[in-house]
């Protein structure tokens, strides 16, 4: 899994976490129901789930991948989005001073659940800007009709 | 997407930094190394293309920042975000010795990889000791 620089220990934004987790359990948020499949806040790559009339979009901010090594599969209505990365800081040399090592190296994989009313045949997805896009088509009878009135 | 870009190097930055302090912005994760010829920084920003990445140098300060492209297609309805501050937004302090006029850059797959080489005479050389 990647690492988070909210999980950058003496990192501000580790304090902050800290603080949010502490008031999730005094307000009780923690308690709320969640996804089975989701992970610690910060977890990359982060994933935005969206919905249009006619498919659903999902999108993985997983910067500095090799497109053709992501793997993509939709198994029983869960999407599942794997790869995994090198580190960018060479290994091999001796005299390298290495300051800050908050990218996360490694591997990883992310399952969604998605809606029923997808079909599994009309998945598309595309990498850019180190942003992965799966588009998945929703079947057409679960698309909005409109309805004459006779 | 993997062209190299010149960082600008601008005089005031007072301009427009009181608009930036108002849009809110995530810190985006770094790696930052140093060889005998320089610093390398790797920083993670997906999303962001060539077009919206503005990289200044202001005195002795280097400012990153990104803004996520709009992804969203038309009639579109989020579910789920984990992304939701569109913008990602970090600064660090150069040195006397690193060479900000000959920072190279480039951006690819949302990784974008800044080499600040270090003045020509800061270069390490090897002072020799004469014994007599």
């Amino acid at each position: 899994m990647y690492e988070s620089i909210l999980n950058h220990p003496g990192n501000l934004f580790g304090q902050f976490e800290r603080l949010r987790r502490e008031l999730d359990d005094v307000f009780g948020v923690a308690a709320l129901p969640s996804s089975i499949r989701s992970v610690a806040p910060g977890t990359l790559p982060a994933v935005n789930v969206g919905r249009t009339q006619s498919s659903v979009e999902i999108y993985a901010f997983a910067p500095g991948l090799d497109a053709s090594k992501i793997e993509v599969t939709l198994d029983r209505g869960v999407l599942r989005i794997a790869g995994e990365r090198a580190s960018g800081i060479p290994a091999d040399d001796p005299k390298l001073h290495v300051y800050s090592r908050e990218r996360g190296t490694g591997s990883f994989s992310r399952a969604i659940a998605l809606p029923d009313d997808i079909d599994p045949g009309q998945v598309t997805a595309s990498y850019r800007d180190g942003v992965l896009n799966v588009s998945v088509a929703r079947r057409e009878s679960a698309q909005p009709k409109r309805i004459t009135v006779q | 997407m993997s062209d190299n870009m010149q960082v600008s190097r601008t005089g005031a930055a007072a301009n427009t930094g009181a608009e930036q302090e108002q849009q809110r912005a995530v810190l985006p994760a770094v790696d930052v190394f140093e060889d005998a010829g320089g610093i390398t920084l790797l920083a993670d920003l997906p999303g962001v293309s060539k077009e919206q990445l503005e990289l200044k140098v202001d005195g002795d300060a280097l400012w990153i920042e990104g803004a996520v492209q709009a992804l969203t297609p038309e009639g579109l309805e989020a579910v789920y975000a984990e992304v939701r501050v569109p913008r990602y937004r970090r600064s660090f302090t150069l040195s006397r010795e690193l060479d900000a006029a000959r920072i190279e850059a480039n951006l690819k797959d949302g990784v974008l990889t800044l080499r600040i080489p270090k003045q020509a005479h800061a270069q390490p050389r090897r002072i020799n000791v004469s014994t007599g």
